[in-house]
């Protein structure tokens, strides 16, 4: 059974520790040679999207502004253009939240597409006003890839959150 | 269900509103994308971050580098030695001219001297590794190991055993970031081997290069080798750096476009060498008054460009 609008699951409180866990593996898949491939999701993004749709009062702009950061230096960009990007997709993510998680788990991810297309977007624009070259079309193929792995993201993410399926009979929770 | 937390949420202490926040971050990141864009004054902050993020970044490289090692260990006997014969074949063939390079060198000086000409500079460098290829999908950037520690500074040269590869750009205590001929508008001052003519060569992004303001009726051929021309004081003179492969005359316009290939490997992977940098050119006598006209606009531009992307 799965936490969706029809379901009665209840999780189990989040560990801040397995936040940072899941942001620092996001930023390590960033840094894997597989980053070269064409349309290779942005991993922190995504993860940086789920947990501030999902606990926005732990995950906001100010983790997204340094993980901006990090990427930024990691990449060799310009200084500030993750950080816009990432920080818009949190306020974003985190506004859309209460609406987002009514939603089947599909339909979900087909809204959260926009919003990563968008920091994709975002980057390139400030990059392209200020002369870089274009990277093609493949640039912006990631960002769907992305919101396709909402799903198992989900899954993965959600997965300390289960509590045992054998209950105790007397407590309802 | 999943909207429902399960600490009460803060009656009273909510921090700024969200809408605030926002704004406080992005006014941030675009006064840092500036600073960095335009004054480049943040290196301190990208050279301490990258402290931390560069063992990171070269640890999530080793599964592809072991790949290649596994590659080379099982590439077989015969494979290298066809390679080892191959590589005794082209020294070989190098040798006539290489024997006599010290004898040239030595002869060329004492002319020098002779006509009471500034002597050549010696090019030497330390090899480096290429670590990896920056992520950056809007520039072409390779990443190496060498950094402060070995005194590697910013602008000097990278070539390979063919030509230059690219400038050193940015420089971290354990690697340095190396800036491509052929990312987007690097510059490198160029003369045309058969002609002798001087002129400026940029990167257009897509691996090619394009010599630029060349008048229509210049004389360039299709094969026409372009080797640095020294006059930046950053090159040394005489290191291939493309090979023209299309030219384009259209009378519309008065400069031709003229395409080119890089003579180095600069999408390989491998070593690459760093140059030291350049003894200081002497300095320029003084320009006259009568020169500063309309017409010297397009070289002290292109001058300009250069020292920019420099």
């Amino acid at each position: 059974m799965q936490p969706t609008f029809s379901s009665s699951r209840i999780l189990l409180p989040v560990r801040p520790w397995f936040i940072f866990l899941s942001l620092i593996a996001a930023v390590l898949l960033n840094f894997l040679p597989t980053a070269h491939w064409p349309a290779m999701p942005d991993w922190v993004a995504l993860v940086l999207c789920f947990w501030s749709v999902r606990e926005f009062r732990r995950v906001g702009m100010g983790w997204a502004f340094i993980l901006g950061l990090l990427m930024d230096v990691a990449d060799g960009s310009v200084l500030g253009q993750h950080c816009f990007a990432y920080v818009l997709l949190a306020y974003v993510s985190t506004a859309a939240s209460r609406r987002l998680l009514w939603f089947p788990l599909a339909q979900q991810a087909l809204q959260v597409m926009p919003l990563l297309l968008g920091a994709q977007l975002v980057q390139a624009l400030m990059r392209l006003a200020v002369g870089a070259e274009f990277p093609g079309l493949t640039y912006f193929i990631g960002p769907l890839i992305g919101a396709l792995l909402w799903i198992p993201a989900t899954f993965i993410l959600l997965l300390p959150q289960y509590q045992p399926v054998e209950q105790d009979p007397d407590r309802p929770i | 269900m999943a909207g429902i937390d399960h600490a009460p949420p803060p009656f009273f202490k909510r921090g700024p509103a969200p809408l605030a926040l926002l704004t406080f971050y992005i006014a941030i990141s675009l006064a840092v994308f500036v600073l960095d864009l335009r004054f480049r004054s943040l290196n301190l902050l990208r050279q301490s971050i990258a402290l931390l993020v560069d063992p990171v970044q070269r640890v999530a490289q080793t599964p592809g580098s072991l790949v290649d090692y596994a590659n080379n260990y099982l590439q077989g006997l015969q494979a290298l030695q066809q390679e080892n014969n191959a590589l005794k074949h082209a020294q070989l063939n190098t040798a006539p001219n290489l024997q006599r390079l010290l004898q040239l060198e030595v002869e060329n000086e004492r002319l020098r001297k002779l006509l009471s000409v500034k002597e050549r500079e010696k090019a030497n460098g330390q090899v480096a590794q290429i670590l990896y290829t920056a992520r950056d999908p809007f520039s072409r950037k390779v990443i190496v190991d060498k950094g402060q520690q070995s005194g590697i500074v910013a602008g000097q040269p990278a070539i390979d055993e063919a030509g230059v590869v690219g400038q050193v750009t940015r420089v971290f205590p354990f690697s340095a970031e190396i800036t491509l001929i052929t990312d987007k508008d690097q510059a490198v001052p160029v003369q045309i081997v058969r002609s002798g003519q001087r002129s400026v060569v940029f990167g257009l992004g897509n691996g090619q290069l394009e010599l630029r303001y060349m008048p229509a009726n210049a004389d360039v051929q299709e094969g026409d080798i372009l080797v640095t021309s020294g006059l930046d004081g950053i090159y040394l003179p005489g290191f291939p750096v493309a090979k023209v492969i299309n030219i384009e005359r259209d009378s519309a316009y008065s400069f031709a476009r003229i395409f080119c290939v890089p003579v180095a490997g600069v999408e390989n992977f491998g070593e690459i060498m760093v140059l030291d940098p350049r003894q200081p050119l002497p300095p320029a006598p003084p320009e006259s008054a009568s020169r500063e006209s309309g017409t010297d606009k397009m070289t002290v531009r292109q001058k300009n460009r250069a020292k920019k992307s420099n």
